[in-house]
């Protein structure tokens, strides 16, 4: 009885149940979520056949309608680069949809007018453009689509308004990353490309992270430590700030469209450090007789990927002292302490991937898995930062009194050593 | 008015005196060293490009002849025509693509000069040219039905603008874009052939993509005297 008071002194409602709390919706974000790795991974399988123009136009694909482009016609390249637009549209519609339902019965009125501006939209562009018709009655059904779903939207309780803010941060990423990998096709411009790849990884912590807030576990995470594990935190936080770098590097590496630059793992050229003057670069390029069109390798490009290999190898030792720190300043029990080690090992696939990777000379299926790995390390070392940022952080003893009284009292049984 | 007569007389025989004094260049370029084996194409993500090629496609680096004479290499005159402007060739120089490949591998055009590209095949490609001059633009256009030709012209001169089908990854191609009508592309035996030299002293230059990547090729001085015929080889090397 005395527990119950003192949490609804603090924070009774968070501890309950939130306001925005939906199983639904909880199952929604998730599909997101997975729905987004799906993407990644086809985004890969794109790189990896460096088929990312193959579609020379955008939004259309071969001057037809993207969504009526025949199966006929994905062949070759375009099968990958095709199938990435289509999933990417589909990850469009989830996010909108749980960025809305974030919004709970407040996403009506948005539904309605949105669903009035494409009508309008429909109706315009057909009288005043003369576009095709099919494109015009497309729109307009996706206008009366919205107007049903304004009228049937459930009238559940909004988030949280940061929860909502993330929702409405998730949606313009999702439109921007659409936008980006269009203007990376019409432009043909290899930088967007990286940016494209980058925004990718990070979109996709953001809907893991809003599917992770969505669950009863983190809800009912209590913040367990009273002492705050300051090191640990920042370390877990740095070594998922480094894994995000080293994706920018790989995207790097990806648009250079150069295939391997470095033939051989874990030797370089035979060497520990290959040699980059022009003369070894000729030879290098002069040996070297590939089945695809990829460009000629530079010095900047192999220096690139002796960069991407050293950051493994802090990446590989940082999680390893992570995993270790954490078992050993929480016990092995402990959820931070399994997680970590969990991390630990994807990051061991990883590298074990990469290495694959330049073995295989770079076959599509196992660097596209090496790229979705890499996702997955990213979000891993993400959500497990917010974790630590719950489990780790001591509560703020002037804000919460009681809660600290109640958490103290809970120590033992946490498992926690302080 | 007689004057006007006697200038034109004049231009007339010196155009004459041109034609008449122009050599033709020939030349052999051999390879010297093993290069390294081919690749096979691998087609079985295309069975359409797969039923044009019933027996073993291989990739084109070092395609080597007769006396390893060394096919595909680009052969022109780099020094020696500055300042000098010569009409740019009426006939339209074509890239086709056909059974899944571009034919040729090599080709030359001149500035200005205009480059058609076809598609011969059932199937649709995209034709992505990428030229790393400023100046010259980079394209991706989509050739969706068979018998579409598009026309492009390159303003600036480069060795050598890539071609390529992303949709079909083995195929590629390059194009030496130079300012100058006085180029050539080895054949299968590694001959080459320039008509119509005028006299002069000039840098030869022979380029091959593979063996000088990024460097600017080999060259040597000759001097074409009057309609003599001059000879010129060249020994491209792979380093063991």
């Amino acid at each position: 009885m005395a527990r119950r008071i003192a949490l609804q002194n603090c924070s009774s409602r968070e501890l309950d149940r939130p306001p925005g709390d939906n199983p639904a919706l909880r199952r929604f974000a998730l599909l997101t979520a997975a729905a987004t790795l799906v993407l990644v991974c086809v985004g890969g399988l794109v790189t990896s056949h460096e088929a990312g123009l193959s579609v020379p136009d955008w939004p259309n694909s071969y001057g037809y309608n993207m969504f009526r482009f025949p199966v006929s016609k994905w062949t070759g390249g375009i099968l990958y680069e095709h199938t990435h637009r289509l999933v990417g549209s589909l990850v469009g519609l989830l996010t909108t949809i749980l960025a809305l339902w974030l919004f709970g019965r407040k996403a009506r009125p948005v539904l309605r007018w949105g669903a009035i501006v494409l009508l309008l939209a429909g109706t315009v562009c057909s009288l005043k453009y003369g576009s095709r018709l099919e494109d015009n009655l497309e729109l307009a059904a996706t206008g009366v689509a919205a107007l049903v779903a304004g009228f049937f939207w459930p009238n559940c309780e909004p988030s949280p308004k940061w929860l909502r803010t993330l929702g409405v941060i998730a949606f313009a990423a999702v439109v921007a990353q659409g936008v980006l990998g269009g203007l990376r096709v019409t432009q043909l411009n290899a930088q967007l490309g990286i940016f494209h790849a980058t925004l990718a990884q990070l979109f996709f912590v953001l809907v893991s992270a809003i599917a992770l807030f969505q669950t009863q576990f983190w809800r009912s995470l209590p913040a367990r430590a009273v002492v705050d594990q300051k090191a640990l935190r920042l370390l877990l936080v740095t070594a998922a700030v480094l894994i995000l770098g080293q994706l920018v590097l790989g995207a790097t590496m990806r648009h250079q469209h150069a295939g391997l630059a470095i033939p051989d793992f874990p030797a370089a050229y035979g060497k520990i450090w290959p040699d980059t003057d022009a003369a070894s670069i000729l030879k290098y390029n002069q040996h070297r007789i590939d089945g695809e069109s990829y460009e000629p390798i530079t010095a900047f490009q192999i220096v690139l990927q002796m960069v991407h290999r050293m950051i493994a190898l802090a990446i590989f030792v940082m999680v390893g002292i992570c995993a270790w720190l954490a078992r050993r300043q929480l016990g092995r029990q402990d959820l931070l302490s399994r997680l970590a080690f969990g991390w630990f090992l994807l990051i061991v696939t990883q590298i074990l991937l990469g290495a694959a990777t330049v073995w295989t000379g770079k076959m599509a299926a196992i660097a596209t898995a090496h790229m979705a790995c890499g996702a997955l390390s990213l979000v891993a070392g993400a959500l497990i930062s917010l974790l630590s940022f719950r489990l780790l952080a001591a509560p703020d003893a002037q804000n919460c009194p009681a809660q600290k009284s109640e958490l103290t009292s809970l120590r033992p049984s946490s498992g926690l050593t302080t | 008015m007689k004057r006007c007569v006697l200038i034109l007389a004049a231009v007339a025989l010196a155009g004459s005196f041109q034609a008449a004094w122009a050599a033709d260049l020939t030349g052999k370029v051999t390879l010297k060293g093993t290069p390294p084996a081919e690749k096979t194409i691998d087609f079985s993500d295309n069975p359409q490009c797969a039923n044009m090629h019933p027996t073993v496609t291989t990739t084109r680096w070092y395609v080597v002849g007769k006396d390893n004479g060394l096919k595909d290499v680009f052969v022109y005159i780099s020094k020696g025509c500055e300042g000098k402007t010569f009409p740019i060739p009426a006939e339209p120089a074509v890239l086709d693509q056909e059974k899944c490949a571009y034919q040729p591998y090599v080709l030359g055009v001149m500035v200005g000069q205009t480059l058609n590209v076809k598609n011969s095949d059932p199937i649709l490609h995209n034709v992505h040219a990428i030229p790393k001059v400023p100046g010259n633009e980079e394209f991706n256009i989509p050739q969706a039905n068979q018998g579409q030709v598009n026309s492009k012209i390159f303003t600036k001169p480069e060795i050598m603008v890539k071609f390529k089908c992303d949709v079909h990854q083995w195929m590629f191609a390059y194009v030496g874009v130079v300012d100058n009508p006085f180029f050539a592309v080895t054949d299968a035996d590694g001959n080459f052939k320039i008509p119509n030299v005028p006299p002069g002293e000039y840098t030869l230059t022979a380029y091959h993509v593979k063996a000088h990547g990024a460097t600017p090729g080999i060259s040597q001085t000759i001097k074409v005297e009057g309609s003599n015929p001059v000879v010129a080889n060249f020994t491209v090397e792979v380093p063991q």
